[in-house]
C-alpha cells in the first residue's frame, strides 16, 4: 500500500544508545492528525525528536514519501517537514513577522533575502493563524498564546507535508487550545498535510485527532482511531487512573470517589444530580444515587462518584425490583436528597421512593444549599 | 507592511552613514591629533603631493596611519567575533575576553615568543597568529567542555573568567623568567596596545581578517537560522553540527588575529554588537555584520585615540579605554535583561 505518506517500521527510540521505546509501527497518510498521548516521561517528545531527526533513532526507520529520513539531507527534510517545539525559541529584536519569515529558509537564495512570493506566502500564513494584529510586535513581547499561533505560521510557510507539534496547546488557555487545534485541523483538510503532535489533554486529542498513540512503558501500548482508545478501560489502564475516573462520553474526568459507608441516598436525574454529586465529592460524603436512567447524565457521573447506582433500563419504566431495590439502599441512611427532578411517567417510581423517606422521617437536607 | 519596512530600510540607512562618518572624521583625528598637531592640509600634503621625508611625513606614514588602521582592522574583527560568539552559546554576553579566549591565545603567543626569540632570534607575525590561533581553539575547546558538564550560561561565563585569570598567571609567569629583552616588549603587548605597528603587519592583519569576515558575511542565512536555536535550525536544513565547528573556527581565527597583534583587548566584543543591534532594531545578521564590523573599528579607533591623547605622552593600554566604556554597556544589558 503506497497510500502512506509517513511511515515507521520497528522503530526504536531512546538517548544515547539505549532504546527507550522500542517496536514503533504506524502509517499515516495526507489529511491525518495523529496525536501521542500518555503519561509525563512516558517518551512522547522522544518519540517526536526522533521521527524529526534531532535525535538518532536507535533502530528501524522512518519512511517519508517512501524515501528512509536517514537517507534526506536536512536540506531534503526541511523541504518536507517542518516542527513547533515546547520551548519558545531565545530570539531577540525580531518581530513575529520576522520569525515567521524563517520558515522560508529552505526556499530562499544564498544570503536569505526573501522575494516577493516569498513575503506571500508568510503574509498569508500570518492571516492563517489570524495573526496579523501582532505581526509588527517584538517577538519577546508576544503572550503564549500568540507566541504558539506565530510558530505555527512559521511551519505552515515552510510548507512542509508534515508538520510535527510537540505539546502545542501547554501553556494556551481554553481558547487558545481550541483555536490553535481548529487551524490545525483546517491545515490537514485544505491543504492536505499529516499533522504528528503530543497532547495532554486528552479530551481535545479525542476530537481533535484521526489517529491516537498511547505511549507507555517501552512500548506503543495502544495504537487507533479515537473511537477504539477512548474507552473507559483503555484510559485508565493508560494513565494508571485508580483512583480518578475517566468518562468516554464527555471525554472528562471526575476526581476519585469518596469512600466509607454512605448514609446519604440521592434521588436526581436529567442532569440535576451532577452539581449534587460533584459537591458531596469535595466534601467526601460517600453517597448512593438512583433510582437513574441508563441514558441519564446524571447516570454517567454518578457511575464515577456514587458509591452504588440503583439504575434503570433506558426508555423504560422504573421496575418493581429497581424500586425495592432502591428503598433497601434508602433505608439504611438518614439522609436522603431530592434534586428537585421532576417526576414524569417513566420516573414515577422515584415519586414513590421520596414520599418513603419523608414518611421515614429522613432528615431531607435543602438540595440548593448543597449545590446543585 | 511596505510602511514598516521602508521604515525598517531608513533606520538602516542611517546607522550606517552614521558610522560611515564617524569612522572617516575618527580617522582623521587619529592622524592629526598626537604629540605633534599636524593640520588636514599638512595631511593631505604629505599624503597626495611631495612626500619629502619630514618628521611629520614619517609620524603620519611610519606611526599614525598603519596604527590606526590597524586599530579599525582589529576592532572590526574583535566585535564580529564577540557577535559569532554570542550567536553561538545564544548568550548576549559571551564575548572573546570574558570566555578567556583572548587569555588562551595570550599564554600561548607570549610562549611562543619566548620560545622562538629564543631559538631563532626574531619571530614574525604568521607565527604569532598561528599561536594566537592555537591558544583561542585551546581555551575555547576547555569552554566548550565546560558548558557540557554545566547548562547554566551564567556558570558558563564564570568558567570562562576563571580560564582567564588561570591563563594571565601563566602568562605573567613565563614573562617574569624570560629574557630581559624580551620582557619589554611583551609586557606592553600583554596589556594590549596599537602601538608599534608596521605596515608589514597591518597588511597581514588586513588579509586574515578581510578574508575571515566575507567568509562570515556569507554565511548570514545559517547565522540567522542558528539565532533561532539548534533544533530549528536543523529543520531549516542547516547541518547543525558542521555549522557549529564552522562558527567556532571563524570566531577564532578573528579573535587570535587581535590578540597576536596587539594583545587582548577587553568588552570590545560584548559591547559593540549590542549597541549594534541596538541602533539597528534588528538581529539580522546580513545587517549585522557589516555594521557590527564597521561600529567595532569606529570603537577601537575612538579608544585607542583616547588611550594614546589624554594623558599624552604617556599612553593608556587599550584596554584601560575600552573596560571604561564597555563595562558599563555589559553591566546596563545584564540589568537590562533582567527586567525582561
Amino acid at each position: 500500500m503506497s497510500d502512506y505518506y509517513f511511515k515507521t517500521s520497528d522503530l526504536s527510540v531512546g538517548y544515547n544508545g539505549n532504546a527507550l521505546i522500542n517496536d514503533i509501527n504506524v502509517e499515516l497518510s495526507k489529511g491525518q492528525i495523529m496525536t501521542l498521548i500518555g503519561p509525563n516521561g512516558s517518551g512522547k517528545s522522544t518519540i517526536l525528536k526522533s521521527i524529526s531527526n534531532h535525535l538518532k533513532t536507535i533502530a528501524g526507520t522512518v519512511y517519508i514519501d517512501e524515501k528512509s529520513l536517514s537517507d534526506l539531507s536536512y536540506k531534503d527534510v526541511s523541504t518536507r517537514m517542518a516542527v513547533v517545539l515546547t520551548e519558545r525559541p531565545k530570539v531577540e529584536l525580531m518581530t513575529c513577522r520576522d520569525v515567521v519569515a524563517t520558515g522560508r529558509y529552505p526556499y530562499t537564495g544564498r544570503l536569505g533575502i526573501l522575494s516577493a512570493e516569498d513575503n506571500e506566502k508568510v503574509d498569508a500564513a500570518i492571516k492563517l493563524v489570524n495573526a496579523e494584529e501582532i505581526a509588527e510586535r517584538d517577538f519577546t513581547a508576544t503572550s503564549d498564546g500568540q507566541r504558539q499561533r506565530v510558530m505555527l505560521a512559521r511551519a505552515i510557510c515552510q510548507e512542509p507535508e508534515i508538520i510535527i507539534l510537540d505539546e502545542p496547546t501547554s501553556f494556551l488557555d481554553i481558547k487558545h487550545k481550541l483555536e490553535l487545534l481548529d487551524i490545525l485541523r483546517m491545515m490537514v483538510e485544505t491543504k492536505n498535510i499529516v499533522v504528528i503532535m503530543s497532547l495532554h489533554e486528552i479530551d481535545l486529542a479525542q476530537k481533535a485527532s484521526d489517529i491516537i498513540m498511547c505511549v507507555k512503558g517501552d512500548h506503543i501500548s495502544q495504537l487507533g482511531t479515537p473511537r477504539d482508545i477512548f474507552t473507559k478501560e483503555s484510559i485508565t489502564r493508560l494513565y494508571d487512573l485508580d483512583k480518578g475516573n475517566y468518562n468516554n462520553y464527555f471525554g472528562s474526568v471526575e476526581l476519585p470517589a469518596p469512600v466509607g459507608e454512605p448514609d446519604t441516598f440521592v434521588i436526581a436525574g436529567a442532569g440535576t444530580g451532577i452539581g449534587i454529586f460533584r459537591e458531596l465529592q469535595k466534601k467526601k460524603i460517600p453517597f448512593y444515587a438512583g433510582v437513574l436512567h441508563t441514558n441519564d447524565l446524571d447516570y454517567q457521573v454518578a457511575l464515577d462518584l456514587a458509591a452504588e447506582v440503583v439504575s434503570a433500563q433506558a426508555f423504560e419504566n422504573i421496575t418493581e425490583e429497581e424500586y425495592k431495590k432502591a428503598e433497601e439502599l434508602m433505608k439504611k441512611c438518614s439522609k436522603v436528597i431530592y434534586s428537585g427532578v421532576e417526576f414524569g411517567t417513566t420516573n414515577r417510581a422515584n415519586k414513590r421512593l421520596l414520599e418513603e423517606a419523608k414518611m421515614l422521617g429522613k432528615e431531607l437536607p435543602d438540595a440548593e444549599r448543597i449545590g446543585r | 507592511m511596505k510602511d514598516f519596512d521602508s521604515r525598517r530600510a531608513g533606520r538602516y540607512t542611517i546607522v550606517f552613514v552614521v558610522l560611515a562618518i564617524a569612522f572617516l572624521t575618527i580617522i582623521v583625528l587619529n592622524i592629526t591629533i598626537g604629540s605633534v598637531d599636524i593640520s588636514v592640509r599638512d595631511i593631505i600634503k604629505i599624503l597626495f603631493m611631495d612626500a619629502d621625508g619630514s618628521t611629520q611625513y614619517g609620524i603620519i606614514w611610519k606611526i599614525r596611519m598603519p596604527r590606526v588602521f590597524m586599530a579599525a582592522i582589529l576592532g572590526g574583527a574583535l566585535s564580529l567575533s564577540g557577535f559569532l560568539l554570542q550567536t553561538f552559546f545564544a548568550n548576549p554576553i559571551a564575548g572573546p575576553y570574558i570566555l578567556g579566549i583572548s587569555s588562551g591565545a595570550k599564554l600561548f603567543v607570549s610562549f611562543t615568543m619566548i620560545v622562538i626569540t629564543q631559538l631563532w632570534g626574531h619571530a614574525n607575525s604568521a607565527e604569532m597568529i598561528i599561536a594566537a590561533f592555537v591558544g583561542s581553539l585551546a581555551s575555547i575547546g576547555f569552554v566548550l567542555l565546560v558548558s557540557r558538564k554545566v547548562p547554566s550560561m551564567s556558570m558558563l561565563l564564570v568558567a570562562g573568567i576563571m580560564i582567564g585569570y588561570i591563563c594571565t598567571a601563566i602568562t605573567d609567569f613565563v614573562i617574569t623568567f624570560a629574557a630581559d629583552s624580551d620582557i619589554v616588549n611583551l609586557h606592553n603587548w600583554s596589556k594590549g596596545s596599537f602601538s608599534g605597528m608596521a605596515w608589514s603587519n597591518v597588511t597581514i592583519a588586513f588579509f586574515v581578517v578581510m578574508i575571515t569576515s566575507v567568509i562570515v558575511f556569507c554565511l548570514s542565512k545559517p547565522i540567522g537560522a542558528f539565532q533561532m536555536g539548534e533544533a530549528y535550525a536543523q529543520s531549516m536544513g542547516v547541518n547543525v553540527a558542521v555549522f557549529k565547528v564552522v562558527l567556532i573556527l571563524l570566531s577564532s581565527v578573528l579573535s587570535a588575529c587581535v590578540t597576536a597583534f596587539a594583545g587582548p583587548i577587553s568588552f570590545v566584543g560584548i559591547a559593540v554588537p549590542h549597541l549594534i543591534k541596538l541602533f539597528l532594531k534588528t538581529s539580522k545578521p546580513i545587517v549585522v555584520i557589516p555594521a557590527v564590523f564597521l561600529g567595532g573599528a569606529v570603537f577601537c579607533t575612538g579608544c585607542d585615540l583616547i588611550a594614546r591623547t589624554v594623558f599624552a605622552p604617556t599612553e593608556l593600554s587599550i584596554s584601560t579605554v575600552t573596560s571604561v566604556f564597555g563595562a558599563p554597556i555589559v553591566i546596563w544589558m545584564i540589568i537590562k535583561r533582567q527586567k525582561k
